[in-house]
C-alpha cells in the first residue's frame, strides 16, 4: 500500500469516474480491503480480485458480478451491522464508504466452502415447480420440515432484528416535466426542456449523472461523452428552474401523472448525519414525463453462464471505463450483436487480451471484421457451449458454426444478447408491450397521458439516436407544458453501428445454463414446464418462479419466454410478457412509513382539559385520534376497578366532571334546518320547541342505526347536534352529502363546531348546586326555568359565552355545558375549584361506560353498524308520519323479523362472577355450536351501585325473556357462565334521579 | 390520482373521500313500489367499464361534493363540477319532466 491511493491487480490507471487520490477502506465477510472514491463495492471487490461474491438462492452455486446496475440478480450482499443491518443490497449500486461493512449470503460456513452446495447435486429435485411437487405430502410435514428446511436453505439474507434507528422521510414536489434516467437521452431532454424555462425534475439511481456515457468510450462535439457528460450536469445545475436528483430511482406511476421516487440521502454514508434521514420517498406530481431509464442487456443461455468471471459485455466496458477496473486477464467475447466489437476495443485498451469474438450470427458484418482486425482479435462464428472451472471461470468451450470445438484458457467471459429497452415504468399503468421485430426487444406499446420515451428506452440503441430523441422529447414535453422550444440543437455523436440477430440459448450446452440468476432458473426448467404444459408465459412464470425474485427478472424475462416460444413454436409477440408492477427497485418499507411511526404514526387530538388530567395524573386511553382520559387514579387506590367505583360513587352521590368535547358538534342553520334534521332523524326535529334537546338516531339508507346523538332547537331556525365521537366526520359528511346532493333545494347550512367548543358534562345530585357557582346569577337554572332536556346560552365566570344543555347520559341529574374552546382548560380548574366542598370528582370514559350500561343506554358495541332501532329497543322514536334516510328498508322482512337477537341487560346467576365482552348466548345445556348461538353480549361493566357484574347483550327475543338463565360461552378467553336475563335499565327505572 | 376541484384547485387523491356511483338518485317517499325503488338506490350498481360519474368529499379541502367523471379503464377523470350544481341541473330537469 503506497501512500493515499492504492495499487491492486486488477485497477487500471486514468479514467475520470474514479479518484485514484482517495482511499476507501471496507470489509467484505470480516476482510479489510481498500478501494477508491467512486467505486461501488462491486467495482472495489472486482479491483481487489474478489470473484465469489454470493451463493445462489437454491443451488447455493457461487456467483460473481454480472452486472453493472441496479438489475443485478447475483451479487447480493448484508449492509452495516446489528440494527441497520440490510440484506439483499446490490454491490454493483453500492456506493463505497469508508467504514462500509458488507457480508455475503446464503453461505454457510464460508463462500468458497458451501455445505448446501449439495442442493447442487441435488439439482434433480429442485427442478420447475419442485415446492408443488415434492412437498406435496403428507400435509403434516410441510410445517415442520419442509417450510424450515427450504427457509434454511433457500432463504436470501437476513433482516435486522432490531428496530430501525434511522429516519425515513416523504416529500411532496409539483414539476412541469420529470425526466427519468440521466444518461445521453435524460441529459439531452432535460437541457432542451429547462432551457425553454419548464420547471424540471432529473432523477437518476445512480450518484454519478451520465448513464453510458460514463461507460462507453464515444464522443459527442469532439470531446469525450463523460466530458460532455459533465458539462450537460453543469449547465443544469445552474438553471434555477431545474432540479437534479442523484441517488434517487422513480419506481412507480400512478394515477393522474403522480410518480413515487426514492432518494438513498445517507445510503452511501457510514450513518446519516444528525438532522437527515436515510431515505426520502418523493411523490412527484408531473405534468409531462419522459422515460430515459436506459437498457438492460440480456445475458445468453449457456453452459455455466453462471460461473463468476462470466459477465454482461456493456458492465465490462462499465468497469473497464468507468471505474478503470479490469474484469479479467484474458476474455472471451460472446455476442449476437455489433457491441462484441465495442467490447473487444475496450479490453484491447486495457491490455485484457481478447482470446475470441464469438459471434453468434452466421456472418459477421464487414465493419466489425475490420475492427477485430485492428485489435488483432479472432472472429470465430459460432457458440460458446459451456464456460468451465470449478468456482470462477477457467475455460470456454467453443462450438464454430464451421470447424472442430475447442478450448481457450479464459477468466472472462464478456456475453451480450441484445438490449432490453427499461419500458417497466411504461407498464405500470396497464401499458402493453410492442415487440418490435428489428431492434429485436420490446418497446413501449400505449403509455399514460403526458409520458414520452427517449433514448435506448425508446430502443434508440446508438448515441446519435438517443441524443435526438432526448432533444425530441424534451422539445414536446415543453411544449405541452405551455413553454415556446425553437428546434434544438443536438451535437454530433461518433458513429456505432447496432445490428443484432436474435440469438437466445444454446441448446446443447453440458452444464446447467441460468436464465434467471437471483431465483435460479434455468434452460431446462423452461423445457420441463413447457413438458408439463405449462405453456401460457404467466404460467411458466409461477411454475418456474422465472422473473419473480426482487430483481423482477430484469434480465431473465425475455430471454425466458424467447425460449419458451422457440420450445411452443410460436413468435414472440404470441407468446407475449409478464407484467411489470411498482416498484421497479425494491423499497424499504420505513421509506414509506415514513415519519409515520410509533406514537406518530396518526395524528393525536386532545381534549381541552388534557393538560389539567394529565396533572391529575389520568390514565388516557385512544378513543379513534383523540386522548380521552379513562379514569383518575388516586394515592392508595391498588387497581382500575377501584377508582372507577370510586369515580361513579362520587356522580351517583355528590358530582362529577367529565370532558366530553370529542363528541362531534354540528351547527345546522338556516330556514330549512327543522325539514333538513327531520329527514335525517328518525323523530320529529320540526316539533321540538325552541330551548329544548331531544335524543336522535339516524339510519343508513339500508336501515342499519347510523349514529345517534342530541338535537338541542337554540333558535327557530338554528340547531346543534352531537355525534358520537367515533363518528364525528361520518355523521358532518353524511349532513353535508344531504344538503349539497340530496336536497339541495333546502335553504340550510352545516358546520363541524366540535373543535369551537369545550363540553363539560356536569353530573350527580349536586350539579345543580356546583353550576349556581359558576353561572352568572342573571340566569336562572331553576327546575323550573331550566328542566330536564332544556338547553339554552347563558354566561358563566363573568361574561364568558356559554351554551348549557340539560342532559343525562349517566341517569343523575345532569348538565351538559359548552364554552369556547380556549377557555376549556381555565374552566375546568375553576369548576372543580368551586365544587371542592361539594365533593366533585373528575370521571373519566371508564365510568361514564359503568354509568351508561346501569342506565341501559346503547353506546359504539351496540351501534355497531349491524343493528337496527327495533334491535335496540327504540322503535318508539321511529315516526310514522314522515320520511327520513333508512325508513323504507328499515321496515324489510328481514330487520323486522321477530328472531333477531335485541337488547337485553344480563347478571351473573352467581353474583360474584365476572362477565365478559363478546361471549355467544346458548340455551341452558346446548351444545356449543353455532346453530345454537342466540346473541352475543356487547358491553359489561362492574355496577358499584349493585355490587356485582352487570351486561348489555343482544339475545334473540331477549325483552320477554327476563328471568330466564342462558350461558354466557366466551372460547376465546375460556370462560363459560350462567347469566340471568333481566330488565333494563338496571337502576332508577323510573328516572327520579334525572329530573330530581 | 389527482382531482381537480373547483374550488381548491388540482389536489392529490387522499384529500378526498370516495362515496359511489352518482347516477343512482334517491327515490321520493311516495314514490311507485317503494321497497323495489329504494332496495335499488341502495344496493344495486352498474359496473361501467368506462366513463361514470362518482361522488367524491373533498374532505381535507373545502368539503365540497363533487361529481367526477373518471374513467374506470385509466382512472382518467374527465369532468369535476360541484355536487349541488349537478343536483339543482337534476332537480330542475326532473321537475320539469314530471310536471
Ligand atoms: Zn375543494
Amino acid at each position: 500500500m503506497s501512500g493515499l491511493g492504492e495499487t491492486k491487480p486488477f485497477r487500471l490507471p486514468g479514467g475520470s469516474g474514479i479518484d485514484h487520490t482517495k482511499r476507501i477502506d471496507f470489509t467484505f465477510d470480516g476482510v479489510n480491503y481498500t478501494g477508491l472514491a467512486g467505486d461501488t463495492l462491486a467495482s472495489a471487490l472486482l479491483a481487489n480480485g474478489v470473484r465469489i461474491v454470493a451463493r445462489s438462492f437454491k443451488y447455493h452455486r457461487p456467483r460473481g458480478v454480472l452486472t453493472a446496475g441496479s438489475e443485478e440478480p447475483n451479487a447480493l450482499v448484508e449492509l452495516r451491522t446489528g440494527a441497520r443491518r440490510e440484506p439483499n443490497t446490490r454491490a454493483t449500486t453500492t456506493e463505497l464508504h469508508d467504514g462500509l461493512c458488507a457480508s455475503s449470503q446464503n453461505r454457510w460456513p464460508s463462500l468458497k466452502f458451501d455445505i448446501l452446495a449439495v442442493n447442487n447435486l441435488l439439482a434433480p429435485v429442485f427442478v420447475a415447480g419442485f415446492y408443488y411437487k415434492t412437498f406435496m405430502w403428507p400435509a403434516a410435514f410441510w410445517e415442520r420440515l419442509y417450510e424450515p428446511l427450504i427457509r434454511r436453505a433457500a432463504g436470501l439474507g437476513r433482516g435486522a432484528d432490531l428496530a430501525d434507528p434511522d429516519s425515513y422521510e416523504k416529500a411532496n414536489v409539483f414539476c412541469d416535466v420529470l425526466v427519468i434516467g440521466g444518461g445521453a437521452a435524460g441529459l439531452m431532454a432535460a437541457l432542451v426542456a429547462g432551457r425553454a424555462g419548464a420547471r424540471v425534475i432529473l432523477a437518476d439511481e445512480d450518484f454519478l449523472f451520465g448513464g453510458r456515457l460514463l461507460a462507453d468510450h464515444k464522443s459527442i462535439g469532439g470531446e469525450s461523452a463523460a466530458q460532455w457528460a459533465a458539462q450537460a450536469v453543469a449547465e443544469l445545475d445552474q438553471l434555477p428552474n431545474v432540479t437534479l436528483l442523484a441517488r434517487t430511482t422513480v419506481f412507480g406511476v400512478y394515477d393522474g401523472g403522480t410518480y413515487a421516487a426514492i432518494e438513498r440521502v445517507s445510503d452511501h454514508l457510514a450513518s446519516p448525519p444528525v438532522h437527515l434521514p436515510r431515505q426520502r420517498l418523493w411523490r412527484i406530481a408531473a405534468k409531462q414525463s419522459i422515460v430515459a431509464a436506459g437498457g438492460t442487456e440480456r445475458p445468453i443461455v449457456f453452459g455455466n453462464n453462471d460461473r463468476p468471471g462470466v459477465m454482461l459485455a456493456g458492465a465490462v466496458r462499465t468497469y473497464i471505463n468507468r471505474y478503470r477496473v479490469a474484469p479479467g486477464k484474458r476474455a472471451v467475447v460472446f455476442a449476437n450483436n455489433d457491441d462484441g466489437a465495442a467490447t473487444i476495443i475496450d479490453l484491447t485498451r486495457a491490455d485484457i487480451d481478447v482470446a475470441a469474438l464469438v459471434d453468434a450470427r452466421r456472418t459477421t458484418p464487414a465493419e466489425i471484421r475490420a475492427i477485430a482486425a485492428t485489435c488483432g482479435v479472432r472472429i470465430v462464428n459460432g457458440v460458446v457451449r459451456d464456460a468451465e472451472g470449478r468456482h470462477a471461470v477457467g475455460r470456454a468451450q467453443i462450438v464454430p458454426y464451421d470447424g472442430t470445438p475447442f478450448t481457450e484458457q479464459c477468466d472472462l467471459i464478456a456475453m451480450s444478447a441484445g438490449w432490453n429497452p427499461n419500458i417497466q415504468l411504461t407498464t405500470h399503468l396497464n401499458g402493453r408491450p410492442v415487440w418490435d421485430e428489428a431492434r429485436v426487444a420490446f418497446l413501449a406499446g400505449n403509455r399514460p397521458p403526458g409520458m414520452h420515451v427517449a433514448g435506448t428506452a425508446a430502443g434508440d440503441f446508438s448515441l446519435s439516436a438517443c441524443l435526438a430523441s432526448g432533444a425530441r422529447t424534451g422539445a414536446a414535453a415543453a411544449i405541452a407544458t405551455g413553454f415556446d422550444v425553437t428546434a434544438p440543437e443536438v451535437p454530433r455523436a461518433s458513429e456505432e453501428a447496432t445490428q443484432i440477430t436474435p440469438f437466445w440459448q444454446v441448446e446443447d450446452a453440458r452444464h446447467k445454463a441460468f436464465v434467471d440468476f437471483q431465483n435460479d432458473v434455468a434452460r431446462s426448467d423452461i423445457v420441463l414446464a413447457e413438458r408439463e404444459g405449462f405453456r401460457a408465459v404467466e404460467h411458466l412464470k409461477r411454475y418456474t418462479t422465472l422473473g419473480m425474485a426482487t430483481d423482477q427478472g430484469k434480465t431473465a424475462n425475455v430471454s425466458g419466454l424467447a425460449i419458451l416460444a422457440t420450445l411452443t413454436g410460436k413468435s414472440i409477440p404470441e407468446t407475449g410478457i409478464t407484467t411489470a408492477r411498482p416498484p421497479y427497485t425494491p423499497v424499504a418499507l420505513g421509506a414509506f412509513a415514513g415519519h409515520h411511526r410509533g406514537k406518530a404514526f396518526k395524528p393525536t387530538r386532545l381534549p381541552p382539559s388534557y393538560a389539567w388530567a394529565k396533572e391529575q395524573g389520568a390514565e388516557f386511553v385512544e378513543a379513534g385520534l383523540w386522548l380521552r382520559p379513562s379514569y383518575f387514579p388516586r394515592d392508595g387506590e391498588i387497581d382500575w376497578l377501584q377508582s372507577v367505583s370510586r369515580e361513579v360513587e362520587a356522580v351517583r352521590n355528590a358530582v362529577g366532571i367529565c370532558d366530553v368535547s370529542s363528541l362531534g358538534k354540528i351547527d345546522v342553520q338556516g330556514p330549512d334546518a327543522a325539514e333538513l334534521l327531520d329527514r335525517l332523524y328518525t323523530s320529529s326535529m320540526k316539533a321540538l320547541k325552541t330551548g329544548r334537546v331531544r335524543y336522535g338516531c339516524m339510519l343508513r339508507e339500508d336501515g342499519m342505526v347510523m349514529d345517534d346523538g342530541t338535537v338541542a332547537r337554540i333558535g327557530e331556525h338554528h340547531y346543534v347536534v352531537t355525534t358520537t365521537t367515533a363518528n364525528a366526520a361520518k355523521v358532518y359528511q353524511h349532513m353535508q352529502l344531504a344538503v349539497q346532493w340530496l336536497w339541495p333545494e333546502l335553504d340550510v347550512n352545516v358546520v363541524s363546531a366540535t373543535e369551537q367548543w369545550a363540553q363539560y358534562a356536569i353530573a350527580g345530585p349536586r350539579s345543580r348546586a356546583l353550576l349556581q357557582r359558576i353561572v352568572d346569577p342573571s340566569h336562572d337554572i331553576s327546575d323550573a326555568a331550566f328542566p330536564h332536556m332544556q338547553a339554552g346560552a347563558l354566561t358563566v365566570c363573568g361574561g364568558v359565552k356559554a351554551r348549557l344543555y340539560r342532559l343525562s347520559f349517566s341517569g343523575e341529574h345532569a348538565y351538559e355545558i359548552g364554552v369556547p374552546a380556549r377557555y376549556g382548560d381555565a374552566f375546568v380548574r375553576r369548576l372543580m375549584q368551586a365544587g371542592e366542598d361539594l365533593g366533585v370528582v373528575a370521571y373519566g370514559t371508564e365510568a361514564l361506560g359503568v354509568m351508561r350500561i346501569e342506565k341501559g343506554h346503547v353506546s359504539g358495541p351496540e351501534l355497531n353498524g349491524t343493528t337496527t332501532m327495533r334491535d335496540l329497543g327504540l322503535d318508539g322514536m321511529m315516526s310514522t308520519k314522515k320520511d327520513y334516510i333508512g325508513r323504507v328498508l328499515a321496515d324489510r322482512p328481514g330487520l323486522t323479523d321477530p328472531l333477531r337477537p335485541k337488547l337485553i341487560g344480563f347478571r351473573p346467576s352467581e353474583r360474584t362472577k365476572r362477565l365478559r365482552a363478546g361471549a355467544h348466548f346458548l340455551p341452558r345445556g346446548a351444545a356449543a355450536t353455532a346453530a345454537n348461538d342466540q346473541g352475543y353480549m356487547t358491553s359489561v361493566a362492574y355496577s358499584p351501585s349493585l355490587g356485582h357484574w352487570i351486561g348489555l347483550g343482544l339475545l334473540i327475543d331477549g325483552p320477554s325473556r327476563v328471568g330466564e338463565v342462558v350461558r354466557a360461552h366466551d372460547p376465546v378467553r375460556g370462560d363459560d357462565t350462567l347469566v340471568e336475563v333481566c330488565a333494563l335499565p338496571f337502576i332508577d327505572p323510573q328516572g327520579e334521579r334525572l329530573r330530581g | 390520482m389527482r382531482i381537480a376541484c373547483p374550488c381548491c384547485g388540482e389536489r392529490s387523491l387522499d384529500e378526498f373521500v370516495f362515496l359511489g356511483d352518482a347516477s343512482v338518485m334517491r327515490p321520493t317517499a311516495d314514490c311507485a313500489d317503494r321497497e323495489e325503488a329504494f332496495h335499488a338506490y341502495a344496493y344495486l350498481r352498474r359496473n361501467v367499464a368506462g366513463p361514470c360519474d362518482e361522488l367524491w368529499f373533498h374532505a381535507a379541502g373545502c368539503h365540497a361534493w363533487l361529481v367526477a367523471t373518471r374513467d374506470t379503464r385509466t382512472h382518467e377523470i374527465s369532468a369535476v363540477r360541484l355536487a349541488h350544481e349537478v343536483a339543482r341541473e337534476r332537480d330542475t330537469t326532473r321537475g320539469a319532466s314530471g310536471s
